[in-house]
């Protein structure tokens, strides 16, 4: 069966792949959605089939899991994701302005996507950089005490 | 490990590193290439050393010289001074209160009332090496354990020592390690929960970074125990350094035969695998967790059945903490009764905390437990920064609670801190000044926990929720007399009737709050004011007239242009337009805008006006 074409098929192909692989792991269905979100980004309904179809898993358990986990996306995502902080450290020491400042720059609400595809904003609970908070992540970067408009600016200006 | 002149270990914990370790360390190797003294200088990345606030941090052998805050640009004087000519960096010392440079890692402040057990090697070691955690002592305890011990002597042993579960319930080790012992099945499980979700709270993640083979020598030790033969270590999905470090630790530990088959000789096999989690808070429930292993939603299940009778697929099951896993082999090492020497009558030996929040030394610390909250805030943590007064410290994250200044002198433990409204948890502990509004940090936590409740049982998943939408009413302005008592008769219920501990928990920061801020809540609903100026609908601008020197910058900067005036009347403030964004005060030149608590009074009479009109419409 092949899946509506949204998608090229080679990353369908990969994915088989990796279905393959891990077959013989006790329950790895997770560990698939968070190679299969690696390969598209996110992971769309048509994408939930597929794996549901080549694991023998029916969809809505599979809808069930992605929907109940933070970690995966049922939309698509920009280049960059922003990750701010928003555990309680952060939180004690100006989170909620830290995310005004960015929405500002950004021009978008927490959970969207800028029209340009480039960024993406998402909250996450803590990253474990409390001493520099407030924080917010891209990639692998952590951004910390960012007290300022400038300094929000100066940031994001690196990745544009 | 190599004999070289200097040891040079650089702090590779997050903190360090977001704060730009990893620039110094290839600094490092630059300069030190430069000057052909790379076979002089042993380059050490370590665990988290703790000090994360002065990050990054280095300590220097044979001298142990302690520096913080280095920069690149620091790295060839170090080099050119320190390493060539002797002469230690006095500049990058901590200095003390007498300006005085601190030189010695070990006469740091910060350091002096820790004592290390679970993180004794985390920045001392260089946690990719299994050479180097095997030199300080690593494995010695699995070994005689294996061979000179029966499980029931090690579980024994372990009742001894007064070892209770750190991960925040407090649950002795020795008893989950009895029950799975005494259950007969084929396949027994260890399930090592590094799921830290409260916020807060690294220190898992930095025992799992700084010091991978204690947690998994630990995981071992009780796997025979209790005659587990598989073990799993469930890790959040944010850690991805943790993660890759225990992988690397069990593929070394196999390639030397400390895992797999007969290990030690005996007739002990093990083996462990990683799964990672995927983002969700309820998932460090033990019942959650291991649904979540066997790949579904990780919704919690009641209990009984116990995980120790039925657990992963249906087979006995143990779930212990990483830090409960980071203790273990040193008290093997070192004795039952040294372990339980230290700590109270009910709470042995030490804790992690993870200090954060107001605090001038954030960090990572291990102190005994029945430590004072004053001196783990004021001379561990170092007091508050800047002139601004302690008001509360949150321990145990969502779960837990707020305590305040007359609470300073308790002794941290399980009990005492449960009996004041608090809770150990996995040991976050924020602090936080005078300039916090408690019911806004109430209303954070009570967001945290609807985002987080799984959604199975009603009195979590809707309790939680109304508790939300009655703060989020108190906080904009709209707060009725009878709130209070409405949040303490859904919190206890809410507390009495959910299934798993997230629910019974939850309510706990808002139940705290309303037992030693009571007031706050009172001049939010009565006085409709934020006296810490937090909460926006509670406060208002307004421009001092003796200040104003009508130069109409406010004017021209607000979005909503409700700022009128002139050069001679000074400016004025519309209030029933104005949406409060602060520019006005951010670009006075004089500071003549100022944030006033209360609503003002114009608008509790628009409001009044409007709900009466309403009220007249119906």
């Amino acid at each position: 069966m092949t899946p509506s074409n949204q998608f090229d098929n080679a990353l369908y192909e990969r994915l088989r792949a990796v279905i393959a692989e891990k077959k013989d792991l006790q329950n790895p269905v997770i560990e698939v959605l968070r190679i299969a979100q690696e390969i598209f980004g996110y992971l769309p309904i048509e994408v939930q089939e597929f794996i549901g179809r080549e694991m023998n898993i029916p969809v809505s358990k599979i809808y069930g899991i992605v929907t109940f986990y933070n970690f995966f996306s049922m939309k698509p995502r920009g280049k960059h994701i922003i990750n701010v902080c928003l555990g309680t450290a952060c939180f004690v020491k100006g989170a909620p302005r830290l995310v005004q400042m960015l929405s500002d720059e950004l021009g978008i609400a927490m959970g969207e996507t800028t029209p340009d595809g480039l960024f993406t904003m998402s909250a996450v609970r803590c990253v474990g950089a409390c001493s520099l908070a407030p924080v917010f992540v891209i990639g692998e970067e952590a951004f910390g005490r960012v007290e300022n408009k400038d300094k929000v600016k100066q940031v994001i200006n690196q990745f544009r | 490990m190599s004999l070289k002149r200097i040891d040079l270990l650089i702090c590779c914990g997050s903190g360090c590193i977001s704060a730009g370790a990893i620039k110094i360390k290839e600094r490092f190797h630059e300069v030190l290439n430069e000057k052909g003294m790379t076979n002089e200088i042993n380059i050490i990345e370590t665990g988290c050393m703790g000090p994360c606030d002065y990050g990054p941090v280095m300590v220097i052998y044979p001298e142990g010289i302690f520096y913080k805050k280095v920069t690149p640009e620091d790295v060839e004087e170090i080099v050119n001074d320190h390493f060539m000519k002797g002469r230690p960096v006095k500049r990058l010392m901590l200095q003390d209160d007498e300006e005085q440079a601190i030189s010695a890692k070990k006469d740091v402040p910060f350091y002096q009332k820790q004592v290390k057990v679970a993180l004794e090697n985390c920045g001392y070691i260089d946690p990719e090496s299994l050479d180097e955690y095997i030199a300080t002592g690593g494995y010695e305890a699995l070994g005689t354990v294996l061979t000179t011990m029966s499980p029931q002597e090690t579980i024994e042993l372990m009742k001894a020592s007064g070892l209770r579960g750190r991960g925040g319930g407090g649950f002795p080790t020795h008893i989950k390690w009895q029950m799975v012992h005494d259950a007969k099945a084929d396949q027994k499980y260890y399930i090592c929960n590094g799921d830290e979700g409260d916020p807060g709270a690294f220190m898992d993640r930095s025992l799992l970074e700084g010091d991978p083979h204690r947690v998994l020598e630990g995981m071992m030790i009780g796997a025979y125990a209790m005659g587990a033969s598989r073990g799993f270590f469930y890790i959040r999905a944010e850690y991805p350094l943790a993660i890759q470090r225990i992988k690397q630790a069990i593929a070394q530990a196999h390639e030397a035969g400390l895992m797999g088959d007969n290990i030690f000789g005996s007739q002990f096999c093990f083996d462990a695998e990683v799964r990672t989690g995927a983002g969700a808070f309820v998932c460090g429930e033990e019942t959650a967790l291991i649904h979540s292993i066997e790949g579904s939603r990780g919704n919690p299940t009641p209990k009984p059945p116990y995980p120790a009778i039925s657990g992963l697929w249906g087979k006995p099951t143990v779930v212990n903490n990483v830090e409960t896993l980071g203790n273990i082999p040193t008290i093997y090492r070192k004795g039952p009764e040294w372990f339980a020497s230290m700590g109270t009558a009910t709470s042995k030996g030490t804790k992690v905390f993870a200090l954060t929040g107001d605090i001038r030394n954030t960090g990572l610390v291990e102190v005994p437990m029945g430590i004072s909250l004053r001196e783990l805030i004021f001379d561990v943590g170092g007091g508050m920064v800047g002139d601004h007064k302690f008001k509360a410290v949150q321990l145990g994250g969502p779960s837990g609670g707020c305590l305040t200044t007359e609470h300073l002198d308790v002794g941290v433990d399980y009990e005492t801190l449960k009996e004041k409204g608090a809770m150990m948890g996995s040991g976050g502990v924020i602090v936080m000044n005078d300039q916090k509004c408690m019911v806004n940090v109430a209303k954070f936590f009570m967001d945290f926990c609807v985002d987080e409740s799984c959604g199975k049982c009603s009195p979590c998943r809707i309790g939680l929720k109304q508790m939300y939408g009655i703060l989020e009413r108190i906080t904009n302005g709209d707060g009725r007399e009878e709130d209070i008592d409405e949040l303490i008769r859904l919190g206890e219920a809410v507390n009495k009737l959910s299934l798993c501990g997230l629910g019974q928990t939850a309510p706990n920061p808002v139940l705290s709050t309303l037992r030693y801020f009571r007031n706050e809540y009172e001049s939010h609903i009565r006085d409709k004011a934020c006296n810490t100026k937090v909460c926006l609908p509670l406060i208002h601008f307004d421009i001092d007239k003796d200040k104003c020197i009508g130069c109409s910058l406010c004017a021209r900067k607000c979005p909503v242009n409700c700022i009128t005036g002139s050069r001679d009347e000074k400016y004025t403030i519309h209030q029933l337009d104005c949406i409060k964004c602060g520019n006005c005060q951010e670009v006075c030149p004089v500071k003549a805008v100022g944030r006033i608590p209360g609503m003002h009074p114009e608008m509790i009479a628009k409001r009044e006006a409007d709900k009466q009109r309403l009220a007249s419409e119906d």
